[in-house]
């Protein structure tokens, strides 16, 4: 792909939510600057962006930075161009995510999946399998370690009952499961819809 | 005239009454200042105290008023008498608001007072009444010199408001740069697209209007004469000469692109893809909307790079150092040509700042909403290969030595040389090498700078306009801007400092209204800017005159010319009333009707000096009365206090202070002399443009007379004062008064 080239730009524009806003940034790095994980990103939102124009597609895409965003806006309020950058951010992972370009094993992206994973089967959040599965996700004895760790807190969880060990065995859902169900599908359909590949 | 009479007022009023002896004061008016007639008021700025002073006038034939109150800056209408000479004896400002109203203090704010009111008698047996200048001159054309956007801008406006217009151009048709252009950047809302460019509108309106005069294919080839009475020569391409009467003159030559045959490194003169934003302008032109062909082989263009300040900013002293401030813009819309016929061309602008003046923040967006990329960066090569170009560049966002391959096109951001003439300075010095020597190379050099002149002007300080920084017109551009160092002569558009189009018409729209000024000023006798309005003029004693000369070398305007006898001869509506001669003059035979040598010694020697053993140094401050006497002024408003041993005399400007006031003073047996006068030098804040620094120059030399009086160089100082040092000024003063009583009373006070 050539350089400084509006290929990767118009591809962004096209598949990456609110990506059209990426040509309007005006380099004055604002949001480097406002972030607070910056110095932990190995691209800051303007570099990343800056990285776009310059035709930079497979740097951008299986770059971790995105992953990074903690999502707390300081970067959209203080944008002088007004730029929805978290959003961008999201954006970018979830396209990187759906090429399979992210990095291995990260964090962030593991979590996503599993929390997602948990939710969409029976419409609410297993906090008990969530923890668990984030316990475990790194293999059995790993696992095993996480969990003695965390004891106390279950323990004192349980006390509190603030965690029912009974919902490891299913756990309780949304009344109408399927109506949930199709509320996702048709939300896939109008997604799809709107990033249909070119 | 008539018998002077002087007449002293004393105000009561803003605490004057209260803090001072009033009384006292009346009886050193009446005693030592020999004032005929001695008054104090209770609220003399009132209905009813200003009457009096009138009805005094009226009917008891005073010619000269002193008024003891608040600073001359303060009052200026109710006290505004335009039948007598007016003195003001700075109370207020000068004495009890600068002054701790304590009980110790009381003794020395009294002695300050009456000093003052001494001053204020002692300067009025020396002056007079200015009057008006018989030597008036009424023309009220304007000449306009280019017919470009700027000076047919100039041209309309003055016309508009009623005042018949002269305007050459070079060419054989009116635009300038502009008529080069496709298009310009917007200059209406939403400032998102390129639009047409202004001149065929203003072309019509010029020729539609009855009081412009314009001379095409013509040049000025002489100017003599002063505001009101310029004449010009204006020779045609047909060999025919016409000569002109005009009022005052705009300059508006514009600009020429710096020659980008100079940046082979860029890659011009080696593709003819590589062309300046001129030559994309007439690619642009040729191809008038449809698309853009790449010039070496007529092929598609696919991809443009433009490159931002192109032999622009640059350190190394090879090419122009300064930012051109337009190109920017014209980048933008350049790319836009490309974008707005085929939104699938890529164009790249690559620069180190964007410099987006006035609306271009929004046609900076439009720019990018349209697909521009934007890349800050610096370019170090153009390498061209077959019919495209490889631009390598360092990109500062990324840190990255990158590069842009199979670029099409390759536009240069070129900047902006004045086009402002002969540089006089240059000039002086190849005639003052030629004066000891002349070797063909020298007379050669000689005729070039001559024969680059746009005004030809019979000056004896040269033919055109005196430049300041990188050949720009010396005008200053956030003060006064417009003015120059020629009076009635104004620079308006890129040769006073590179702008774009939109800046240009504003700054011809200013200069038209400064010429109009001027020759109604011109007509009444009175001085333009800075003072504007001042009747007073310069003349000089014949009789002591030496011809030295130092007077029209100095004069910061040109003003003054030579006879035969090399006598100088005043162009008075040439002359701003500065000073700078009166205080040039080694034999000090120039003096204005208001403002002399005379008028200003004797307020020196009219303070009184304590003994050497009274532990009262007394120190004089000659204070510019642009800045640093406001700054005193100001400073005095928010109750600043500073030493009570200091008597200030406000001059015009610090150039009009002669060597003899230094002298005199220190004869007189004060301790010091402070000079407070404007910033020097290239940010010069003058407002007469050479005053402070010829001032600064003269004081140099001052160190070898003081040491012949066998007195301490500290003894005198000169500091440069801006009107905004309201806290600096009182502690410049007392650390200077501090510094005096540490070296000492002077040893010759009581001769």
């Amino acid at each position: 792909m050539s350089k400084y080239r509006n290929s990767f730009l118009k591809e962004v524009e096209e598949k990456v939510e609110e990506g059209n806003w990426v040509k309007m940034c005006m380099q004055c790095g604002v949001c480097a600057g406002s972030c607070p994980f910056g110095p932990h990103w190995a691209h800051p939102p303007q570099e990343i962006f800056m990285m776009i124009r310059a035709g930079k597609r497979e740097e951008v895409l299986s770059s971790d930075s995105m992953w990074m965003c903690t999502s707390c806006y300081q970067c959209i309020v203080r944008c002088p161009r007004k730029l929805p950058i978290t959003h961008i951010m999201h954006g970018l992972a979830t396209y990187a995510s759906r090429l399979g370009l992210v990095p291995k094993s990260q964090p962030t992206q593991a979590f996503g999946q599993l929390f997602w994973d948990n939710l969409v089967k029976v419409g609410r959040v297993n906090e008990l399998k969530l923890s668990l599965g984030l316990y475990f996700k790194d293999g059995f004895g790993q696992g095993v370690k996480n969990a003695m760790a965390m004891q106390s807190v279950g323990l004192g969880l349980m006390k509190a009952k603030r965690l029912n060990p009974m919902e490891f065995f299913g756990g309780h859902g949304v009344s109408d499961k399927s109506g949930f169900h199709a509320m996702l599908k048709k939300a896939q359909e109008i997604e799809d819809q709107r990033k249909k590949p070119a | 005239m008539a018998d002077m009479k002087i007449a002293a007022y004393i105000c009561q009023g803003c605490g004057l009454g209260e803090r001072l002896n009033t009384a006292a004061l009346a009886k050193v008016a009446q005693k030592e200042g020999k004032a005929a007639l001695v008054k104090e008021h209770a609220f003399l700025c009132n209905a009813e105290g200003v009457q009096m002073i009138r009805d005094d006038i009226a009917n008891e034939a005073v010619t000269h008023v002193v008024i003891g109150a608040c600073s001359r800056r303060a009052k200026t209408e109710a006290f505004g008498f335009t039948d007598v000479a007016v003195m003001r004896a700075n109370l207020r400002e000068g004495v009890i608001w600068c002054q701790p109203d304590t009980d110790e203090a009381r003794e020395f704010t009294q002695e300050m007072a009456e000093d003052y009111i001494r001053m204020g008698c002692a300067e009025a047996k020396k002056v007079k009444l200015a009057e008006v200048n018989p030597a008036t001159a009424t023309c009220r054309r304007v000449l306009v010199v280019g017919g470009g956007v700027s000076g047919m801008t100039a041209a309309l406006e003055a016309s508009r408001a009623g005042y018949e217009v002269v305007l050459v151009e070079k060419t054989g048709a009116l635009g300038g740069w502009a008529s080069k252009l496709y298009k310009r950047t917007p200059a209406r809302s939403p400032f998102a697209d390129p639009q047409d460019t202004p001149v065929a509108e203003l072309t019509a309106a010029i020729e539609a209007d009855g009081n412009i005069k314009v001379y095409l294919n013509s040049v000025t080839s002489k100017t003599a004469g002063a505001p009101g009475r310029f004449n010009v020569d204006i020779s045609q391409e047909s060999g025919s000469t016409v000569t002109e009467l005009v009022g005052s003159i705009i300059q508006a030559t514009g600009f020429s692109l710096y020659d980008a045959n100079k940046l082979p490194e860029l890659g011009y003169g080696k593709s003819a893809n590589v062309v300046d934003q001129a030559g994309l302008e007439a690619l642009a032109k040729a191809a008038n909307g449809g698309a853009i062909k790449r010039p070496s082989d007529g092929g598609e263009v696919k991809t443009v790079v433009f490159v931002q300040c192109a032999g622009q900013r640059d350190d190394s002293g090879t090419h122009l150092a300064y930012c051109s401030g337009s190109c920017c813009l014209t980048s933008v819309k350049q790319a836009m040509y490309f974008k707005d016929a085929n939104p699938d061309i890529d164009t790249v602008v690559v620069y180190q700042d964007l410099r987006m003046p006035g609306n271009g923040e929004d046609f900076y967006r439009s720019g990018q909403n349209k697909g521009v990329i934007f890349t800050k960066g610096k370019v170090s090569s153009v390498e061209a290969t077959g019919n495209t170009c490889k631009v390598n560049f360092h990109d500062l966002i990324l840190n990255d030595q990158t590069a842009i391959e199979d670029a099409d096109l390759v536009v240069l951001a070129t900047g902006q040389v004045p086009n402002s003439g002969t540089d006089i300075e240059l000039l002086q010095v190849a005639e003052m090498e030629a004066v000891s020597s002349t070797t063909p190379e020298i007379e050669a050099r000689i005729a070039g700078l001559k024969g680059a002149s746009i005004l030809n002007l019979q000056y004896r300080q040269g033919p055109d306009m005196p430049q300041l920084k990188y050949g720009f017109t010396d005008s200053h551009f956030i003060c006064f801007p417009y003015e120059t160092r020629r009076t009635g002569i104004y620079s308006a558009g890129p040769v006073r400092r590179p702008m774009d189009m939109a800046q240009a018409m504003e700054d011809a729209t200013g200069a038209a209204m400064k010429a109009i000024q001027v020759v109604e000023n011109a007509s009444l006798g009175r001085a333009a800017h800075p003072r504007s309005g001042d009747l007073s003029f310069p003349s000089f004693r014949r009789e002591g005159c030496t011809q030295c000369k130092r007077c029209t070398v100095e004069c910061p305007f040109g003003a003054i010319d030579e006879d035969e006898q090399r006598y100088p001869v005043f162009n008075e509506s040439r002359c701003r009333r500065c000073g700078t001669c009166m205080g040039a003059c080694p034999v000090r035979v120039i003096s204005f009707e208001n403002y002399s040598v005379e008028s200003v010694g004797q307020q020196i020697k009219a303070v009184e000096v304590p003994d050497e053993f009274s532990e009262k140094p007394r120190i004089l401050i000659l204070a510019c009365e642009n800045d640093a006497y406001p700054a005193l002024d100001m400073a005095a408003m928010n109750r600043n206090v500073y030493s009570a041993f200091v008597r200030v005399i406000p001059v015009r400007c610090l150039g009009s202070v002669n060597t003899i006031f230094v002298t005199d003073a220190l004869n007189s047996g004060y301790d010091g002399v402070m000079m407070m006068g404007c910033k020097h030098g290239d940010d010069y804040q003058c407002h007469f443009v050479k005053g402070s620094e010829l001032a600064n120059y003269r004081m140099s030399k001052v160190d070898d007379t003081l040491k012949s009086m066998g007195l301490e160089k500290e003894r005198v100082q000169t500091f440069e004062v801006a009107i905004t040092d309201i806290d600096r000024v009182p502690q410049l003063i007392n650390d200077y008064a501090a510094k005096i009583q540490e070296i000492g009373m002077s040893p010759l006070k009581g001769f």
